[in-house]
């Protein structure tokens, strides 16, 4: 009984403390993401890593008129096959990345947005991890691949509908540093 | 002793209170049986400016179980004992009645007084008395709310409790705490970066949350009385879905690596990672029973994604959802009773009960993209995320489907609630 007491008192003092505290920490945590969001924005050593490599003008992975620019593969509902018209993109990807061992790519998998978020996350890794066998199956080492989902956060059309929905069931392909 | 009890307990409680609400309730529904009470507004003295029997009343009013009755026509406002005149209140049909005063003591500190009086017996259910700061008269009426609510059903009140939730208003996420009426909302974190599902510690000290701050999913431990924050666990792939066990000192977690979701335990400082599912399928949205022996979770081993449940410290799993393609999000009374969660019900997303012992099920809310439930600390009420005109919004609905209530957020999306634990 004395010690619940003692623990209420010091539970009590604990949460006074909290009342005003987490209001003049929240800015802490609050200025640090913007600031990385903004800093990882930069594309610069991704271009700069192309010219060496391919001793071309333009970054292959930047270039309109390069497969290696489109980052997006589609998913139909409910699935996480990838698409043959999705082949050649997924392809060309595995080709760079045996080219360039040490190249590194983050596949984000994606889902419209019915749903609870927490499933959607799990049914976004999916899509990501099919992504990353056709990579494997071409020779692209684990280690150059990291699998996350954003499951339905990201969405890349807006809207309630199959025309947004299918903008939003799929994996992109973002390279380390841009 | 008693009193000395609950006069801590108070003190817990007790936060500097400004008095703004970003989140309106609008109560859908009510009980079938309300008791009618009297609450009759508080004496005052110059200096005490909120009137607490206006926030006792709301609170009695939203839990659906108490008719608020319309005192103003009644001629005796009586703010002591010897002041009240029974007869007056029974013929307003009021089976309780409560009285109070505030008075401004010497250096500015209130003393709250409160009765509760039983009108038909004619005697006293409660009585209380409150030395506090004028910035702690909200938190003073929801333990009077508290109070009377228990005294008048037998369970213990949540008024004092506290709700997390997210907000996204134009582009930005916010992790939130406000009062379980909607009152003093303070941003605990934010991020340009998606933030998802926030979960209180057993002893309501420190939230686990996901942050995607770092472009990819990372559980996160914050203190709520330091702010200070910890990673939990940020390996290779997803960091996803934490759950706490109930004596705090472990979380359920959803890890990828470079495959399927599956469950894993970690300690609540990020050591001690143990797996728990071993399967091609996804296993994610993990949830201890109150007496931490078994781990709910989400599964779509046999197809569909369906409910499991498992010991906590791994093993086989039994399957516990059978009704209908789609059954997520496992809750779990605090009781230990009822298997609160999402199904999809012809093309609707609705919050559903199950009586675990039965296996009855009962869908709840009328809602249409409902997720994330949350059952109150005293298992009467479950708080829930949905759409309401396009826009996200919080919702509660009583265990038993009678009382509906509605929370809106002015300006953005409000997701992803979670009822925080009793206050003692």
């Amino acid at each position: 009984m004395n010690k619940s007491l003692v623990t209420s008192v010091l539970l009590a003092m604990m949460l006074a403390a909290c009342s005003s505290k987490p209001v003049k920490n929240a800015p802490v945590v609050e200025d640090k993401s913007p600031a990385q969001t903004t800093t990882s924005q930069s594309s610069d050593s991704a271009s700069t890593s192309g010219v060496q490599n391919s001793s071309m003008s333009v970054n292959p992975l930047t270039d309109p008129n390069n497969i290696l620019s489109k980052r997006s593969v589609y998913f139909d509902f409910d699935k996480d096959e990838v698409k043959p018209e999705y082949r050649d993109l997924v392809n060309a990807h595995a080709k760079y990345l045996v080219e360039h061992p040490d190249a590194k790519v983050i596949l984000q998998g994606n889902t419209d947005e019915r749903g609870t978020r927490e499933y959607n996350l799990a049914l976004g890794q999916r899509r990501a991890v099919a992504v990353k066998q056709v990579l494997n199956l071409q020779g692209v080492s684990d280690k150059q691949i990291e699998t996350i989902s954003y499951g339905e956060e990201k969405p890349q059309a807006a809207g309630s509908d199959e025309a947004a929905y299918s903008k939003n069931r799929r994996a992109d392909i973002v390279y380390q540093g841009e | 002793m008693n009193k000395l009890r609950l006069l801590l307990s108070f003190f817990l409680l007790a936060l500097p209170l400004a008095g703004n609400a970003a989140l309106t309730i609008e109560i859908v529904g009510g009980a079938a049986q309300q008791i009618p009470i009297a609450v009759v507004p508080f004496a005052k003295t110059p200096g005490a400016q909120d009137d607490i029997a206006t926030v006792v009343g709301a609170d009695l009013r939203r839990s659906g179980l108490f008719r608020v009755l319309e005192t103003r026509g009644v001629v005796n406002q009586p703010h002591d004992l010897p002041e009240v005149k029974y007869p007056e209140w029974a013929a307003i049909q009021a089976q309780a009645l409560t009285i109070g005063s505030v008075e401004t003591l010497p250096g500015g500190r209130l003393k709250v007084s409160f009765r509760l009086l039983d009108v038909l017996k004619q005697n006293q259910l409660a009585g209380l008395e409150f030395n506090i700061s004028a910035s702690q008269q909200r938190a003073t009426a929801h333990k009077i709310a508290d109070i009377i609510y228990e005294k008048l059903t037998g369970e213990p009140g949540v008024f004092s409790t506290r709700i997390a939730y997210i907000t996204k208003t134009a582009g930005r996420y916010a992790l939130q705490v406000a009062d379980a009426d909607g009152y003093n909302p303070q941003t605990v974190m934010s991020s340009n970066e998606p933030v998802i599902s926030p979960r209180w510690s057993p002893d309501g000290t420190k939230l686990a949350y996901v942050s995607y701050e770092k472009k990819k999913p990372i559980v996160f431990v914050q203190s709520l009385v330091t702010g200070q924050r910890n990673v939990v666990a940020n390996f290779k792939g997803n960091n996803s879905a934490p759950a706490w066990s109930p004596d705090g000192s472990r979380l359920a977690i959803v890890l990828t690596h470079s495959a399927n979701s599956q469950v894993y335990v970690i300690n609540a400082d990020g050591t001690g990672l143990k797996q728990l599912t071993y399967t091609t399928s996804i296993d994610t949205e993990p949830f201890f029973s109150p007496d931490g022996s078994v781990i709910y979770f989400t599964s779509n081993r046999g197809g569909g994604p369906q409910i499991y449940r498992m010991a906590s410290t791994g093993g086989d799993a039994k399957r516990m959802t059978f009704d209908g393609n789609y059954n997520v999000s496992p809750r779990i009374s605090p009781d230990g009773k009822t298997l609160a969660y999402i199904k999809q019900d012809s093309g609707k997303f609705r919050v559903a009960v199950q009586d675990i012992a039965s296996g009855q099920v009962q869908i709840l809310s009328d809602t249409a993209q409902d997720e994330s439930p949350s059952f109150a600390p005293n298992g009467r009420m479950i708080l829930y995320a949905t759409s309401i005109s396009g826009r996200g919004a919080l919702a509660a609905v009583s265990a038993d489907g009678r009382v509906k209530q509605r929370l809106s957020e002015t300006g953005g999306d409000v997701r992803e609630p979670a009822w925080g634990p009793a206050a003692n």
